[in-house]
């Protein structure tokens, strides 16, 4: 058996593990597909149940903040595809700068989403103790808790994202992780990352856009 | 029936027998399809065990064709019986037109029935014979399900919701009511009795009972009492559409939309007055969410029923006052 | 015990002695490989996390276990006389969470889909070890999860966790039971994660598609719904979770939420997790039934695409849970329609296993009468799940005993006698020691018969509608609740048994050969028990699966 350091137990050569890893990945992106799913069969469920009062609330969101995170996170996305390409052509210097760029540009939507939050709470539309104080009706509520269950969700997996590309970034910077006998672990990575902007592409007019 | 066992429940409706008959009947060919395979089992274990002579040559690995008759040939029977049950069900969710209505709230840990005419009744249900009933039920808290085994139906009973079941007992008696989704605590208390009586009796169980008004005129003095008929009595229709003839009618809604004002629309309107506008009016009435109970809600429906419906294609309609032995409340002679 | 042990193991070095302490095969094995504890909770080896999963789920079999009993003991009087209310529900509930989601689930899959896909495909190890074992970790953080809600008092949602009961009327630990399933649904992604990679990436040269064996195929469909059924469990729960801690309604009606999405939400992964927990026992039977007839399955491909269209069609049938529940009339006629469709491909199985014991060569060994016992009771569960499927009597019957004794049949009947059937037949591979034939043979039939003594008469007791989770029943059902409690004391024993005489195999057996069941299978290629890296040469397969000899001409 090749025991070459990266190619790992199960293995017999390079070719194997990378399709394995790319395929797992695959599946994994798949069923956080399905996890978002449930949320929204629950958001097209009550669209279709409270249409008008969907609608108005919707209206009320901060669309511009989510328009401009929409950008920031299809930016990020281009900056991994661009850490996959460093990566292959051996380029570790490139592919760690790239992947902190990635990561900041989700920092930055982490933040520009607090900041939504916030006014959002200021003006008593989140559904939480102190800030729902324009939450009165029951279809409005119902509309904001969908919103902040979804967006939440999606935060925690952009949060673990960009933990997992610093992370990354790292261990290149240490040289634990050497391009480009190890291009398949940013390949891995990065599709998760592109599944995260994925997954807001669809939130966005799902929450934002509702006409 | 023994004492000892009982083996089979006893049977109170038509319905109940057509249930039994379909069960032993799919029963017959369920036998008939697993036979097989029970006796060949045993059959094959004996003949061909390890060791024993037998004739062993030639045996197949595959017979496509002998494999697809035995997936469908059994498919087909089967649907013979999804047609046969399929018909039973869909008569079970098309009340006749002429049922009485009796109203039901379920609530941790109990029953309560109102009568068209005013009585009612706790754990208890008291029909008379040969009358189609109708069931029109709603949950305060959490879902139970109304389960009457000698009927052979259940319905869950949800919260904010109104369900309906329907049933026409055949055979006068006592028989078990329960509730049959589990809903906490004291789930396995929440049952009582199905009583089934003869026309005569059941007309004496009412007069037993009877109340000053029916539950349509306990309706009208609610309405009074709330306040609505500021708004919503002829004369004012400026601010708010009236409710004679509502019941039944298609109402047209500000956002374009129309809706067949039935109890749940009416329901849902006064505890959420501003979700279904109704088109030309302002959204100015107020919630009753925290004022008025189900079980208010109940008359207030009924109440609004009792003025009449426009569209007599509606089964509901006026039936709810036209079964009680006294006579229907004038409209408006609140107590 | 020692006369009704079989000869036909210990090829090598069968020592005179009463007891044989080490074979050949042992001191190379993977239970020989690090004796430190270290070495079994950091393994990556598929076979150690198969046998830490084996310790795990028996644990949790034992504690559903004693609920279960619990509620038999006090279902004895019509007035439950051992617990409140309160405690009722409260085991009634307990045992449904472990049973379902730290027994059956993880049962078959985790410990003997481990132990074994990588030995069927010709494998050194799942595709991702260190996957396994975190795997093995998730699952028993959601296990402390259970045990400290166990500890603090219990939850009485029921398993199902419907709302608003649960999301704003339960009282008890239900954002703790929540999140134990929560966690423990990870444990499965990943699981059927590692699985599908693997059966794709590693197969041996040789083993094409077509040569898979019949449980590897069963496990592929497993994982697929794991993997994407799982997830939408989660979702809910989580969402229960929010409404619970931070009144965030999903599905609170007051808010125009409606609870019946929550049903659709949970049945839509709850119905498919049915299949998830037979699946793999119907896995297991077609391994048996091949290796106790000496004979290749009948039909393969016909088993093969039943399983797959299982795994597919069991995505379209949940709200066959919500007949009675308010859904639209012509929406339970499509539902009834494919729950009929579902049926079509478990009949197929089981005509099939049927057809391949003719002309074979059968053995009554243990496993072979655990797979037997399988095919009955999983006929009798699978056709009165035909009665649940149509509309009008599921209207009178849901809810009702005769609910539960459907998928006890299922679920106990099938799965955990598979389950047993598993146990016997690969613990001479998983140990290298043969167990008491004798014994197993008894434990067998004991299991078969207490379990019909305990189930059958629920199906009347829920005919003449006695509702499921009732604490306080009508005096009328009193005797057939207490056949049914006499019942399950034979079937609470018989399951003890194996307990015994399998760890006494452990010490005092005779060493099995690599092959005493004299079954096709690479697995049985390899000695036993396996060495640490299950081959030294990754094998070629160049043969059929279950290629056992069948007579051309002549006689036996």
């Amino acid at each position: 058996m090749t025991r070459s350091g990266l190619v790992e137990e199960p293995f017999s050569d390079p070719e194997q593990q990378r399709r394995a890893a790319l395929f797992g990945m695959t599946i994994f992106l798949a069923t956080e597909i399905l996890l978002f799913g449930g949320i929204f069969a629950a958001l097209i469920f009550y669209q279709a149940a409270h249409r008008e009062i969907f609608v108005e609330t919707s209206r009320e969101l901060h669309i511009w903040i989510a328009t401009g995170n929409t950008v920031v996170l299809l930016t990020s996305s281009l900056f991994a595809a661009l850490a996959v390409a460093a990566a292959k052509a051996g380029n570790g210097k490139a592919t760690g700068w790239l992947l902190g760029v990635t990561a900041a540009l989700g920092l930055a939507f982490l933040g520009l989403k607090g900041w939504e939050y916030a006014l959002e709470y200021g003006e008593g539309l989140l559904p939480l103790a102190g800030g729902d104080a324009k939450l009165g009706e029951p279809g409005k509520r119902l509309f904001m808790d969908l919103y902040l269950m979804a967006t939440g969700l999606h935060a925690v997996h952009v949060t673990i994202g960009v933990c997992l590309l610093l992370f990354i970034a790292a261990r290149i910077a240490t040289r634990a992780t050497r391009m480009p006998e190890q291009a398949t672990t940013i390949e891995v990575s990065t599709l998760y990352w592109h599944l995260i902007d994925v997954i807001w592409v669809f939130l966005f007019p799902a929450l934002y856009l509702v006409r | 029936m023994s004492d000892f066992i009982q083996i089979w429940p006893g049977q109170a409706s038509d319905y109940a027998h057509s249930v039994d008959l379909l069960i032993l009947a799919l029963t017959g060919l369920i036998i008939a399809l697993s036979a097989p395979v029970f006796i060949l089992i045993v059959y094959f274990a004996v003949k061909y065990r390890r060791g024993h002579k037998a004739d062993r040559q030639h045996p197949m690995n595959r017979n496509v064709w002998l494999e697809t008759s035995w997936a469908l040939i059994p498919f087909f029977l089967i649907l013979v019986f999804y047609v046969w049950s399929t018909g039973l069900y869909f008569d079970l969710h098309q009340p006749p037109a002429n049922a009485m209505e009796v109203q039901v709230v379920a609530k941790r840990w109990m029953w309560k029935f109102q009568h068209p005419g005013g009585q009612g009744e706790i754990n208890e249900l008291h029909v008379p014979v040969g009358e189609p009933i109708r069931l029109n039920m709603i949950s305060q808290d959490v879902i139970h399900s109304l389960f009457l085994p000698a009927l052979r139906i259940k319905q869950d009973v949800l919260p904010e919701r109104y369900t309906s079941l329907w049933f026409s007992a055949d055979k006068p008696g006592t028989y078990r009511l329960a509730c049959a989704e589990f809903c906490g605590t004291d789930h396995s208390l929440m049952g009582g009795s199905l009583v089934v009586q003869t026309q005569a009796d059941y007309a004496a169980w009412l007069e037993q009972f009877a109340t000053d008004n029916t539950l349509a005129a306990q309706g009208a003095g609610l309405f009074r009492t709330l306040g609505c008929s500021g708004c919503h009595e002829s004369g004012s229709t400026r601010r708010a559409p009236s409710i004679h003839g509502l019941y039944g009618r298609p109402v047209a809604l500000s956002d374009g939309s129309t809706v067949v004002a039935d109890a749940q629309y009416i329901r849902d309107s006064i505890l959420l007055p501003n979700a279904q506008v109704t088109a030309g009016y302002p959204p100015i009435m107020p919630t009753f969410k925290d004022v008025v109970d189900e079980e208010g809600l109940v008359r207030l429906v009924a109440y609004i029923q009792s003025l009449g419906s426009a569209s007599p294609v509606l089964p509901q309609g006026v039936a709810a006052g036209t079964l009680a032995p006294q006579n229907l409340a004038p409209e408006g002679t609140a107590p | 015990m020692s006369e009704t042990v079989t000869g036909r193991g210990g090829s090598e070095e069968a020592s005179r002695e009463e007891t044989v302490n080490e074979t050949q095969s042992e001191r190379v094995s993977y239970l020989r490989a690090g004796h430190t504890l270290r070495s079994w909770f950091f393994t990556t080896d598929h076979k150690r996390i198969a046998l830490l999963y084996l310790i795990s789920v028996t644990f949790f079999f034992f504690i559903g276990g004693m609920a279960a009993g619990l509620m038999r003991t006090d279902l004895l009087t019509p007035q439950g006389d051992v617990l409140s209310n309160e405690g009722y529900n409260r085991a009634f509930t307990l045992h449904g969470v472990i049973m379902v989601w730290f027994f059956l689930i993880p049962s078959i899959p985790n410990v003997f889909g481990n132990f074994l896909i990588p030995l069927m495909i010709g494998a050194r190890d799942l595709a991702f070890p260190r996957l396994n074992l975190l795997s093995w970790y998730i699952y028993w953080i959601g296990g402390l999860f259970t045990l400290w809600v166990l500890l603090a008092g219990g939850v009485d949602t029921g398993w199902t966790f419907y709302t608003p009961l649960s999301s704003m009327f339960a009282n008890g630990n239900v954002v703790m039971a929540a999140a134990a399933v929560f966690v423990v649904g990870f444990s499965s992604i990943l699981t059927g994660l590692n699985f599908i990679v693997t059966i794709h990436t590693l197969r041996a040269p040789g083993m094409t598609w077509g040569r898979l064996p019949l449980f590897v195929w069963s496990h592929y469909a497993t994982s697929v719904i794991l993997v994407l059924a799982t997830p939408v469990l989660t979702v809910t729960l989580a969402l229960i979770v929010a409404e619970r801690l931070f009144g965030l309604g999903i599905f609170d009606p007051a808010l125009g939420g409606d609870p019946l999405l929550y049903q659709h939400l949970f049945w839509f992964y709850s119905h498919p997790a049915v299949y998830i927990m037979v699946l793999p026992a119907m896995a297991v039977v077609s391994e048996l039934v091949a290796a106790a007839a000496r004979k290749p399955v009948f039909g393969y491909w016909f088993i093969v695409f039943s399983s797959l269209g299982i795994a597919a069609v069991g995505f379209l049938v949940w709200a066959h849970h919500m007949f009675v529940s308010g859904m639209s009339m012509y929406v339970g006629a499509v539902f009834s329609f494919l729950s009929l469709v579902v049926a079509v491909p478990s009949g197929i199985k089981v005509y099939n296993w049927t057809a391949t014991l003719w002309k074979g060569h059968i053995s009554l060994d243990p496993p072979f009468l655990f797979a037997m016992g399988f095919i009955g009771l999983f006929v009798v569960g699978g056709l009165t799940g035909l009665i649940l499927a149509m509309l009008a009597l599921d209207v009178h019957v849901h809810d009702t005993y005769f609910v539960v004794a459907h998928f006890h049949y299922i679920m106990v009947g099938g799965t955990v006698s598979a389950f047993f059937g598993a146990l016997h037949f690969w613990w001479p591979k998983m140990t290298g020691r043969m167990f008491s034939i004798g014994w197993g043979r008894l434990t067998a039939l004991f299991i078969f018969f207490g379990f019909n003594m305990t189930f059958f008469p629920q199906f009347i007791l829920g005919y003449l509608g006695m509702p499921r989770r009732y604490h306080v029943y009508d005096p009328q059902f009193q005797v057939l609740h207490v056949l049914s409690s006499a019942g399950s004391t034979i079937l609470g024993f018989a399951y003890l048994f194996p307990f015994a005489y399998l760890l006494y195999a452990l010490r005092y057996g005779k060493p099995s050969g690599d092959n005493p069941w004299e079954a096709t299978g690479l697995e049985w290629t390899v000695p036993s028990p396996p060495p640490k890296h299950n081959f030294d040469e990754i094998p070629v397969v160049t043969r059929e699966p279950y290629d056992y000899e069948v007579e051309k001409e002549g006689g036996a």
